[in-house]
């Protein structure tokens, strides 16, 4: 390889190199606000529904007949059209009801997916979604842990619809509207530090009352969603598999390898070039031709 | 004045007779492809008036099915053949390996528009695929940000690595003396942009941990896709080779076919070193992460299938075959190194995928059509490609009057 080559090379590289991965800082930054988040206590859930006709209001999007359409009968998902449902589970300590929706993860798996930034974790807590960058890779979808990222499938333009909690309430300081709208206080709205503390003190006060498990504590690194509850959480659907470990974690060192790829292999593999470099061949490094 | 007229008139009617269809038109490729190529399209229509939902079985729970299983991990594995040979024949030197390097080359480059292309059919939002490219929303921590990178780039190394075939067919001799220069500049950057890539699609996977089956789950996915990328792109070369060495025949020179046997040995012996280092580190993981107890029921028979079946066997094939100089085995460890390959790559991004879910993803005909459509159209354009510029032949001497000689003896 001679000189000009090399710097033709070296050119490519840097240009390769636009492609660098960043670390994945996911963590709030120092001196940011703390996260928002909601404390549910399912030993309060009445099963009443209020939360799913206020967020379908709220957000424009479906609004259920929580009177006639029996749907506490299935256990349901999100889906596309409602951001959060609420499951009926006949349980060892009787009916149980639990309302779920997004995570809001502190280092949600599905913003470390997104290649445009569409999903952003934003420093007050809310994971949101943007209409304008999101290119519908669904790679979001594949890496929920909770897999709350749902997509319209029937659509020409289709969006991903996920619980955003209420980003254009909770941004300037307001509760979410399911929280408002809960008539038994069993969804509180708070910072996680002060979610944690009430949380506590009910297991602690109550030993009987609750497991002693606050589920979202450590689960995928954290969840702005919290839960409480009477029977252990696998009976009320929660999967107890999915680990404390954050999980954009799981990418990260792949991701920190490829800077080392891109600025070591080009000169390996040059080197390896020069080595098989027959002594009379004078110039040419473009070999065979 | 007159001159440049004159030239722009030759030029047009050049491209003009590039153009027409050669050979026959009622062959049996030809037959089944065209049918399956309109009805692509007309599904396509579809597709995008009335959303992924109207042709495919997608949902919820599977948001990912055979257009990237099939046509994005598995076609990009079958491309690998390419960064491999151009590391043999460019930094190697490995000169036994030359007369395939330009179909290889091609091979690949058209591999990567077509089943990285492909990726745009299954894009909710295409209309948004140039939103990583711009700037506006840099992903970069994203496992997909760096994929979608590395194939924008490395379609255009191999671009730069096929363009002197392309400067011979118009006959542009400083444009290939350019081309030839930017040759092994383009080879480094491909083949390390290949390594990340290749591993990188096997990241991609690394978030769904709780969804795909633990047999199949590993931090090690990456090395896995990179190493197994090396015997799946070999065996599609083997494969390739063998087919293109019947199709285009009467454009390779006498002795092609000793030259093309000794080459196919030599790719074994490759495979077979490539398929050891996995087999090994898979069986290192297996016994390290003691999955015995994961062997029972369907799972485990289907994973002894994919791991027993479809790559230890191929290896001792391969193995077998590069000793004894038998070619024919060579061949039939090639196609089950290729159905291994696709079998691996669909569990762990399909059938693997959501496996303790009732709701179980099965692809719709429709999806299987517009497969089907890409991997036809790009037959069409290779053998388009082939047929018009010295891909297989020995490249002639530059100049109009020696094109228009081999036009003729084409004809």
């Amino acid at each position: 390889m001679n000189r000009r080559n090399f710097f033709r090379l070296s050119g490519m590289a840097s240009i390769a190199l636009m492609a660098k991965t960043a670390e994945a800082s996911h963590g709030p930054r120092p001196g940011a606000p703390e996260f928002w988040g909601v404390l549910v206590d399912t030993t309060r859930c009445i099963g009443c529904r209020s939360c799913e006709v206020a967020c379908g209001e709220e957000n424009g999007m479906f609004v259920p007949d929580v009177e006639n359409d029996g749907a506490l009968e299935t256990l349901r998902t999100t889906d596309e059209t409602q951001w959060t449902v609420v499951n009926h589970f006949e349980t060892s300590k009787g009916d149980v009801f639990v309302k779920r929706q997004c995570m809001h993860c502190w280092q949600p798996a599905c913003t470390a997916a997104c290649l445009t930034k569409a999903m952003e974790k934003t420093e007050l807590g809310p994971v949101i979604w943007h209409e304008n960058r999101c290119m519908g890779c669904r790679f979001c979808m594949v890496s929920c842990p909770f897999d709350v990222p749902k997509f319209e499938y029937d659509s020409w333009n289709p969006k991903i619809q996920k619980c955003i909690m209420c980003w254009h309430r909770t941004s300037v300081g307001d509760k979410p509207a399911c929280v408002e709208s809960c008539p038994t206080d069993a969804l509180i709205f708070g910072h996680k530090r002060d979610l944690m503390e009430i949380a506590r003190m009910r297991i602690y006060n109550h030993p009987e009352k609750y497991v002693h498990k606050i589920y979202g504590e450590h689960e995928v690194g954290g969840t702005g969603w919290l839960y409480l509850s009477a029977v252990p959480f696998e009976e009320i659907g929660f999967r107890m598999d999915l680990g404390t470990t954050p999980y954009p974690e799981y990418t990260k060192d792949f991701l920190y390898g490829v800077p080392l790829v891109l600025l070591g292999f080009p000169a390996l593999l040059a080197g390896m070039n020069l080595m098989t470099r027959p002594e009379n061949d004078e110039e040419s490094g473009v070999h065979g031709e | 004045m007159a001159r440049v007229a004159d030239e722009r008139q030759s030029l047009f009617s050049f491209f003009k007779d590039q153009l027409r269809p050669r050979g026959k038109l009622i062959t049996p490729f030809n037959v089944i492809s065209i049918p399956v190529i309109i009805a692509g399209v007309i599904i396509l229509f579809f597709r995008f008036t009335q959303g992924l939902g109207a042709t495919t079985n997608l949902s919820q729970q599977n948001p990912w099915g055979i257009w990237i299983g099939f046509d994005v991990v598995t076609g990009v594995a079958f491309a690998g053949g390419a960064y491999v040979l151009t590391f043999a024949v460019y930094v190697m030197r490995m000169d036994k390996f030359h007369p395939i390097i330009r179909a290889t080359v091609l091979n690949g480059f058209l591999a990567y528009v077509f089943y990285a292309g492909a990726l745009v059919f299954d894009l909710g939002r295409p209309w948004h695929v140039i939103n990583p490219v711009i700037g506006n929303a840099f992903g970069y921590n994203s496992v997909l940000f760096l994929v979608a990178w590395h194939f924008m780039l490395y379609m255009t190394a191999e671009f730069v690595e096929f363009s002197p075939v392309i400067t011979e067919w118009l006959g542009l001799k400083k444009a290939r003396r350019v081309a030839n220069s930017l040759t092994l500049a383009a080879v480094i950057l491909g083949i390390s942009l290949s390594t990340l890539h290749q591993s990188g699609l096997g990241a991609l996977f690394l978030m769904a941990k709780p969804k795909i089956h633990p047999l199949w789950y590993s931090e090690f996915i990456p090395i896995f896709f990179f190493v197994s990328s090396i015997f799946a792109g070999i065996s599609m070369v083997i494969f390739e080779s063998t087919i293109s060495h019947r199709v285009f025949k009467m454009q390779m020179g006498p002795g092609s076919h000793e030259r093309l046997n000794e080459i196919i040995i030599g790719l074994a012996r490759g495979a077979t070193i490539a398929m050891f280092v996995y087999y090994f580190f898979k069986a290192l993981i297996f016994i390290h992460d003691d999955q015995w107890a994961l062997i029972k029921g369907f799972w485990g028979a289907w994973y002894l299938t994919e791991v027993l079946g479809f790559v230890l066997v191929p290896m001792v094939l391969f193995a077998y075959g590069s000793r004894h100089k038998a070619v024919g085995i060579i061949k039939i460890a090639a196609v089950l190194t290729l159905i291994g390959v696709l079998l691996n790559r669909l569990n762990i991004s399909v059938i693997a995928f959501n496996w303790n879910v009732a709701d179980k993803y099965i692809p719709h005909w429709m999806e299987i059509v517009v497969t089907l459509t890409v991997v036809f159209s790009e037959i069409w354009i290779f053998r388009w490609i082939v047929n018009r510029m010295p891909v297989m032949r020995e490249p002639g001497a530059l100049g109009s009057p020696n094109r228009k000689r081999e036009l003729q003896s084409l004809n």
